[in-house]
């Protein structure tokens, strides 16, 4: 609700400054004609948005996957965590703006260079916080699983992965905040299609106000999936409270 | 016959053997951790099926104690010759996604050999939850349930191990006056429906002699045994009972 009327106050200023201002409109568009262009565009707006998602949807999955996947190998193995972790935070420093042209000359202008760098980008704050909470399982949990007899699958099946789904979800809605911009960003580097392909070509085109609609557009739907995120959450984890630090519908 | 003196890549593994007479017997144990002496020779016989409460100051290594009947630790000194026990450890140490019923038969989906599917684990978790009167609570998760409960479902789940040695630690210490005197009521109905070899580690001296065949007082760190008092006194035991209020001051006495 804050949020609303914080957005609400900025967009009033916004609209009053170019109003008031006489700022052309291919410079800083108002925000009544961002508003025009997402009804007046709304058809090419749409086909480029299913584009972005797509890749952003499929991307956020292999992130997933493949987080999930290397949270739970670096916990099981020592060895594995001294050789890997390294890299993995090595790979983080990997200029995205750098591999994306070369990501699109390796495999065209299709969707697996996008779903790449989503991937490369997302899968980290994946990682980390799964890891850490694989690892931060209560002592006394651990001595009761032990006097049972728990084996090191069933310690992690019962205790280990259950405590860690709350921070899985915390990783899952940050990889979803960096996951839109590394969808555009990926697009800008090569692509007849999406989001950012639109930005990229309404500003040449003195349509600035299409590319405020498109990332409007963007913003929504990532703002839409953290809060499926944070529903899921909340039907799958009853046990676990969510703190009210983020966004709750 | 089993001594525990092995482990696979160091860690303690509970032992899988039995005593010949399902005794339990601790002979000359020590155990330190780094420069802190916790147990010093303490040597220690239980018949089977005898409960035994373990009183002492804070510190005086009884939760060591247990841990090391229960094959979780290994002693530097000595020999520990256990039929398989389980510890029911201190705190509940319920897992929270889980309702009391699930909470309760964890204890049969996880450990060696056959484990149970769900379902089947359930089946058998039922009866025991319902004998301890929490037939209403199954689906009921942890945060919802009372810590008289939880301590309920806490010790199903400890039978339900089917160990012949159960080791309490302090099952009942943070639970209020009122909600403690109906534990104590339930344990002992539970070990005489279902006779147990117990060790109960409790720092209420009552408490150990309303429930206990005997009593063993350790001293203060490095704990050793000082004391170690038979209850010849018949159930149910009340708090007010002269030979109960008698031993409670002799026990008292030897902890001082």
């Amino acid at each position: 609700m804050l949020a609303a009327l914080l957005l609400l106050a900025g967009l009033g200023a916004w609209q009053l400054y170019t109003v008031a201002g006489s700022v052309d409109t291919f410079i800083l568009p108002a925000p009544s004609d961002v508003i025009a262009s997402l009804w007046d565009d709304r058809a090419l707006l749409w086909s480029n948005f299913t584009v972005t998602a797509r890749e952003m949807g499929v991307g956020l999955a292999v992130s997933l996957a493949l987080g999930v996947a290397l949270a739970v190998a670096l916990h099981e193995s020592r060895t594995t965590r001294r050789a890997v972790y390294p890299l993995l935070i090595a790979s983080q420093t990997i200029p995205v703006v750098l591999v994306a042209p070369l990501l699109v000359t390796w495999f065209g202008y299709g969707i697996t260079p996008k779903v790449a760098i989503v991937a490369l980008v997302c899968f980290f704050p994946i990682v980390v916080p799964t890891l850490s909470a694989l690892g931060a399982v209560d002592p006394g949990q651990r001595k009761l699983m032990s006097t049972l007899g728990a084996s090191r699958w069933q310690l992690l099946r019962h205790v280990e992965a259950p405590s860690a789904l709350p921070a899985l979800f915390v990783g899952a809605r940050l990889s979803v905040a960096v996951g839109a911009i590394a969808a555009v960003l990926a697009e800008t580097a090569g692509s007849e299609s999406g989001l950012g392909h639109l930005m990229l070509q309404s500003i040449p085109q003195l349509e600035t106000a299409r590319a405020f609609a498109a990332v409007a557009v963007l913003s929504l739907f990532s703002l839409a999936l953290y809060l499926g995120l944070t529903l899921a959450q909340r039907r799958l984890l009853p046990w676990a409270p969510l703190r009210p630090e983020g966004p709750t519908p | 016959m089993t001594t525990r003196t092995q482990a696979r890549d160091g860690r303690p593994r509970p032992a899988s053997g039995r005593t010949d007479d399902g005794a339990l017997r601790l002979a000359g144990v020590g155990r330190s951790f780094g420069a802190v002496e916790a147990l010093r020779d303490v040597s220690l016989e239980v018949p089977a099926g005898e409960v035994v409460a373990v009183v002492g100051p804070s510190g005086c290594g009884k939760s060591t104690l247990l841990e090391l009947v229960c094959g979780l630790q290994r002693p530097d000194a000595g020999t520990v010759q256990a039929p398989r026990a389980v510890l029911m450890p201190q705190g509940d140490q319920l897992l929270p996604w889980l309702g009391a019923l699930d909470n309760a038969a964890l204890a049969l989906r996880v450990g060696g050999d056959g484990r149970m599917t769900r379902q089947a684990a359930r089946e058998r978790a039922r009866p025991v939850l319902a004998a301890l009167g929490l037939d209403g609570f199954a689906a009921v998760r942890p945060a919802q349930l009372s810590g008289g409960m939880r301590q309920r479902v806490a010790f199903a789940r400890t039978l339900l191990a089917g160990a012949p040695v159960l080791c309490l630690d302090e099952p009942f210490g943070a639970l209020d006056a009122i909600t403690r005197a109906d534990a104590q009521a339930w344990l002992q109905d539970a070990l005489e429906a279902e006779p147990r070899t117990v060790l109960l580690v409790t720092h209420d001296v009552e408490e150990a002699v309303l429930l206990a065949d005997r009593i063993v007082v350790l001293s203060p760190r490095p704990g050793r045994v000082v004391a170690d008092l038979p209850v010849a006194l018949p159930h149910p035991r009340a708090a007010t009972d002269p030979g109960v209020v008698a031993l409670r001051q002799q026990a008292l006495e030897r902890l001082r």
